[in-house]
């Protein structure tokens, strides 16, 4: 247990600490490398929270694709970090006010479960005990058998929303030359390749 | 105190020694890797290879980690020191730790975790990182590019790869590569998925920057790609790393298509062999065909690279995924 609580102060300092080095950072790059770092010791948290899988997710989803996009966004784009500076005080009432109204609804929720025991019972619990199925059966179970309309539909909010940012940046541009595989391949040897005898001094 | 020895000490020690005995064997086959990639790459070319430092050259990669080892180590002077630093590391250590899941025998593993696969998969989608920071922290423009080349080519590749993943484990119906691995007694899943394992050979060509996909390091137009600024022991790591990789991708590819360490035929004079040798011959196997393909291939060009993933593998995978899954539904298949 002892080693377990270590580890969960471990992780959960070095999260706040690189989440607030995430917009204290003075180069944008580095403020993506905490973040990488953020989400790397979140995902450790939620594996001494025995959801290994929600753990790996996160890695695979946030770590292999999301953050490396982002940080190839970042490393191509010039910022200026002092005009950055300028917009701080700007938007810190904004999002003060968001962080509050987390903090808020966090508080809201797990006092919820403090106050009246029943509300826990509320939150769905998988039907099989934790102990007899791995959590990969157990949300599977939750997700694609319980909720599988919900789980379908915000498929299609996202095959939409994917659709959407599809036709913002389409545009066909005039003039490019584009490789057509197919014609390329179906070319013949008689369609490319012609063979003719020049007679020396008149040329072709 | 006999609490404290009992219940923290002895499994340190013992857990400690496990990834010595898996660490000291792994960083040899790396070194022999190298070697053996110059000796096969010269006999398929009519050369000698390496035959001078000991016994047919047996102790040349000793000779290259010494004189590596050895070198002075040159910070460029427009380098981020931290990051450039870092990234190496990165590299090196991402492609020790996924060899904490990889089950080496029955029950010989250092962590026979639930989401075993997963772990893996996560682990080598990190790769990119130590890549994308070198060539970003050194501040050049050949290492910049080639850093932007892999990280485009190592995203576009995993999505591939993460539906031949799913296929495999709609299969074998667990996460567990033991389990995996117990799942192909019958049949080694390369022969009823045989287009997803081709599909994950390629893409794990593609995933280490190898030939035919080694554009990142494509010495013609970005000299040496994204460690073209390092030297010495950072540029071990890199190699080393890279080596550690492939040897990782191919017991990947041993686990998940190839049975892991099941003999070839289930009876006796195969079965005598004990499993870790026959794992090790099946990824003896797959790195010969690695370096078999840098020996014959040349280089694709960029855009058919991009084309080949996004437009050709992701399509098939995808569509394969959903075959298997109907397939194994229809005909009541399913493991439970």
């Amino acid at each position: 247990m002892i080693i377990q609580a270590i580890c969960f102060y471990l992780f959960a300092a070095i999260t706040i600490a690189s989440a607030v080095m995430v917009i204290s950072a003075r180069n944008p790059v580095h403020s993506v490398l905490f973040l990488i770092l953020a989400f790397f010791n979140a995902a450790a948290l939620f594996i001494l929270l025995g959801a290994e899988f929600l753990g790996m997710i996160l890695i695979v989803v946030y770590l292999g694709a999301v953050t490396v996009l982002f940080l190839f966004v970042v490393m191509m784009l010039d910022i200026n970090v002092a005009e950055l500076r300028q917009g701080f005080l700007q938007y810190l009432p904004i999002g003060g006010l968001i962080g509050l109204i987390l903090l808020a609804e966090l508080v809201l929720v797990l006092g919820s479960w403090v106050i009246t025991p029943e509300a826990q019972a509320v939150a769905r619990a998988p039907i099989p005990p934790i102990d007899e199925v791995s959590n990969t059966a157990a949300l599977g179970n939750v997700l694609y058998t319980d909720y599988i309309y919900l789980f379908q539909a915000s498929g299609i909010v996202l095959l939409v929303a994917m659709v959407g940012a599809i036709v913002l940046t389409l545009r066909s541009r005039e003039g490019v030359r584009r490789q057509s595989i197919r014609t390329q391949n179906l070319r013949s040897r008689e369609q490319s390749v012609e063979i003719k005898k020049v007679q020396s001094g008149s040329g072709v | 105190m006999a609490e404290l020895w009992q219940g923290y000490i002895w499994p340190t020690i013992f857990i400690v020694l496990q990834i010595v005995a898996v660490l000291v064997p792994l960083l040899l086959a790396v070194a022999y890797t190298t070697y053996a990639e110059r000796k096969i790459i010269g006999a398929m070319q009519l050369r000698r290879g390496p035959n001078v430092v000991g016994p047919f050259g047996l102790l040349q990669p000793i000779a290259d980690g010494v004189k590596l080892l050895f070198k002075e180590t040159i910070l460029p002077a427009g380098a981020n020191r931290v990051v450039f630093i870092a990234a190496p590391i990165i590299t090196f250590v991402l492609s020790l730790v996924a060899w904490a899941v990889i089950p080496f025998g029955e029950g010989m593993v250092i962590a026979d975790i639930n989401v075993g696969i997963l772990y893996l998969f996560a682990i080598s989608s990190l790769g990119v990182y130590g890549i994308i920071m070198a060539g970003w922290a050194s501040n050049s423009k050949y290492p910049f590019l080639g850093a932007l080349r892999s990280a485009a080519q190592m995203v576009s590749y995993e999505v591939s790869m993460g539906f031949v993943i799913i296929t495999v484990v709609v299969c074998a119906g667990s996460l567990n590569l033991s389990e995996i691995v117990e799942a192909q007694r019958t049949v080694w899943f390369a022969i009823p998925l045989l287009p997803m394992f081709v599909i994950f050979f390629v893409s794990i060509l593609a995933e280490t920057n190898r030939t035919p996909f080694d554009l990142p390091e494509g010495e013609a137009e970005l000299v040496a790609g994204y460690f073209v600024e390092y030297s010495s022991m950072t540029f071990a790591l890199f190699f080393l790393g890279e080596y550690a990789n492939m040897l990782l991708l191919s017991g990947m590819t041993s686990i998940l298509f190839l049975g892991g360490w099941l003999p070839v035929l289930g009876f006796a004079p195969f079965t005598w062999i004990p499993g870790p040798i026959w794992l090790a011959l099946k990824i003896a196997l797959v790195m010969f065909v690695f370096i078999w393909v840098r020996a014959t291939l040349p280089r694709y060009r960029y855009d058919q690279l991009m084309r080949l993933g996004w437009k050709v593998f992701l399509p098939f995978s995808l569509f394969w995924v959903v075959l298997t899954a109907g397939v194994l539904i229809a005909f009541d298949w399913v493991p439970n």
